[in-house]
């Protein structure tokens, strides 16, 4: 089956220094891969030009078997490729459905929508369905973000990504503040957007968490792919083992 | 301050239990290696009817604990005080005829304040941008003579014109130069008096087609022609902020510029456009000036910023952005009027009416901000 991104030696450097030196990664559609490895692997840059924030010095990136030069951030999101930002990048003043369509305004049919009156009553009633379906506890679509907890206001950011990812979804930590129950609330909406068929990359610190929900892992050390495994046949130890270099982790 | 410091004022803890709503649809918890995936739930008629009944509910309590209702309220208290003080005099018709027409000329400015202020902008430039738009008007307006209708008109575009060129100066210092609006606008606020002193070399034009007189004096319903322009102003202003997507990205701007540009926004070209509705309407606000008084009033509108911005403020519209109401506005702008009209008919030095102001704009926003500390737990 081809990957729905695949990435073939890709290598981006900061000046003299190689950040990335020629990681291979691919993620299939509805499969949750994590991304570990310590600070400093490369993990966040091979998300930045996965997801068209940087362009990559060198390699190749295939999107749905079809090599693909992305060129900015919007490009990818129109590309159907969406990214959870660590910060989150919600407007806390606005609600979750205001959110959910910042940029993606839905207008009125007819003489109003030419006129730029936005359709407010079906933005809420599809970002509610959308949100329901996700499993989030988030009930009221109007009241400000900021009045919401850490937890509901990450599902806010997961499911405004998710409506609008039709292939794949890139998080960057996504529970990094979160509280134990939080993060657990969080960890099944991933669930279910992958059993949607969306493609999950997860960026993570905490291996018990990326053991419990990826289907793969794949770690990166010093900007190369070190070991690729099945979260089913790996343990905290091994994956620790190949971040660090102790073990030397051969691809499962 | 980012807009995130904002939204973490007070991180409700779920894990106290103390937010309900969250815990509601969760399941008991149980061993957390195991992520349970149960099936996608789907939106049943009577789940949309309940939830559609929250919503009511919750938009109520919404409204009620709103600051332009809380102002309306203060509006009327002064309003019923000042009419047991003067039962004959303040609330007559002419009188409020008058408070009406000392409103619409700084209304119209507040229009463009508001949306500036939405975005988390500031203007302090719009009372030299008044003067600028009706010195250059009446320049024109002189220049090319006639005393008809269509002189007026060609006043009024070169007055919203001479305003946007300034709200393009400003929008294009803040937003590519990146110098704050409050110095940015503090600036223009020197250099377009300096500029209408400069054209006329400080004294008033006094050269105003006749037509402006018919205009001044013309009367639909009882009330001045200034006064139905601003209602028209105002409620175009309300319709474009809150119900199309231009306002829409006002608000998103205003509560998190970065969230806006990630989503595709462009920031920089709305604030420019936002300064630019700004300008046009202080410059809008110059000819509405220039046809009452019919002159220019070059001295006369050094605290217009002030006023505007205060009267805005009063209405609820948060001084970082990313919250107000058109309406809050029209009610702010009306408090200072009162407050004044009533004082004045009181026979109290119209002096208080400053302090009063002060300790009144100085009180909304304590108040908003106490609201803002205290919706995590509502």
């Amino acid at each position: 089956m081809t990957p729905l991104l695949e990435a073939r030696g890709i290598v981006k450097n900061y000046g003299h220094v190689e950040v990335l030196r020629g990681v291979d990664f691919s993620v299939s559609a509805g499969e949750v891969v994590a991304l570990i490895g310590d600070n400093g692997a490369g993990k966040s840059t091979l998300v930045k030009t996965l997801s068209g924030v940087v362009q990559p010095d060198g390699g190749q990136i295939l999107f749905r078997g079809v090599p693909m030069v992305f060129t900015s951030p919007i490009h990818c999101r129109d590309m159907g490729i969406e990214t959870v930002f660590q910060d989150l990048a919600l407007a806390p003043e606005l609600g979750p459905a205001e959110n959910a369509y910042i940029g993606r305004e839905l207008f009125k049919q007819g003489w109003r929508g030419k006129l730029g009156i936005i359709d407010k009553a079906e933005m809420r009633r599809r970002a509610q369905e959308a949100f329901i379906s996700l499993g989030t506890d988030v009930k009221d679509m109007d009241a400000p973000v900021a009045a919401l907890s850490g937890g509901q206001r990450q599902s806010v950011a997961i499911c405004r990504s998710v409506m609008w990812a039709k292939g794949l979804v890139f998080m960057d930590e996504p529970t990094a503040a979160l509280g134990v129950r939080q993060t657990r609330k969080v960890l099944e909406v991933i669930r279910r957007v992958a059993d949607q068929g969306v493609a999950v990359v997860l960026i993570s610190h905490n291996m018990s968490e990326v053991l419990q929900v990826a289907d793969r892992v794949e770690v990166l050390r010093l900007g190369r792919r070190v070991a690729e495994y099945r979260s089913k046949e790996v343990d905290v130890e091994m994956l620790v083992g190949a971040m660090t270099g102790a073990l030397d982790g051969v691809g499962a | 301050m980012t807009a995130f410091d904002k939204a973490a004022v007070a991180p409700a803890d779920e894990l106290t239990g103390s937010n309900t709503e969250a815990n509601t649809m969760t399941s008991t918890p149980n061993d957390v290696s195991k992520v349970g995936v149960s099936a996608p739930t789907v939106v049943s008629a009577a789940d949309a009817a309940r939830i559609a009944a929250e919503r009511k509910v919750r938009a109520r309590r919404r409204l009620l604990s709103s600051s332009p209702l809380l102002m309306f309220g203060v509006l009327i208290v002064l309003f019923a005080f000042f009419t047991a003080m003067h039962p004959d005099t303040f609330p007559s018709f002419a009188n409020v005829k008058n408070m009406l027409m000392d409103t619409a000329i700084l209304m119209v400015m507040a229009v463009g304040v508001t949306y500036v202020m939405i975005a988390a902008g500031f203007d302090l430039s719009i009372g030299s941008v008044l003067v600028f738009g009706q010195v250059v008007a009446a320049k024109v307006m002189s220049g090319i003579g006639g005393q008809g209708a269509w002189t007026i008109v060609v006043g009024v575009v070169v007055s919203v014109l001479a305003g946007v060129v300034w709200g393009l100066f400003n929008g294009w210092v803040i937003t590519k130069l990146r110098v704050p609006p409050l110095i940015t606008t503090l600036g223009s606020l020197g250099a377009a008096l300096g500029v209408a002193y400069l054209l006329t070399n400080g004294a008033d034009v006094r050269d105003v087609p006749d037509a402006a007189y018919s205009i001044a004096t013309g009367k639909l319903l009882g009330l001045s022609w200034i006064v139905w322009t601003a209602v028209v102003v105002v409620v175009i202003g309300g319709l474009v902020l809150h119900l199309t997507r231009f306002g829409r990205h006002t608000f998103v701007i205003g509560s998190n510029a970065e969230a806006a540009r990630r989503s595709g926004i462009n920031v920089d070209r709305h604030l420019i456009k936002l300064y630019c509705i700004a300008g046009g309407l202080s410059g809008f606000a110059g000819m509405m000036s220039l046809i009452r008084y019919t002159t220019t009033t070059v001295g006369g509108h050094g605290t217009d910023s002030l006023v505007v911005i205060t009267g805005v403020a009063l209405g609820g519209i948060s001084l970082f952005g990313g919250i107000g109401l058109m309406i809050g506005s029209v009610i702010g702008m009306f408090i200072p009027t009162v407050l004044n009209n009533g004082l004045v008919s009181t026979n109290v030095s119209a002096f208080w009416q400053q302090v009063a102001i002060g300790l009144i704009l100085i009180g909304a926003v304590y108040l908003d901000q106490l609201k803002r500390s205290r919706r995590d737990q509502p």
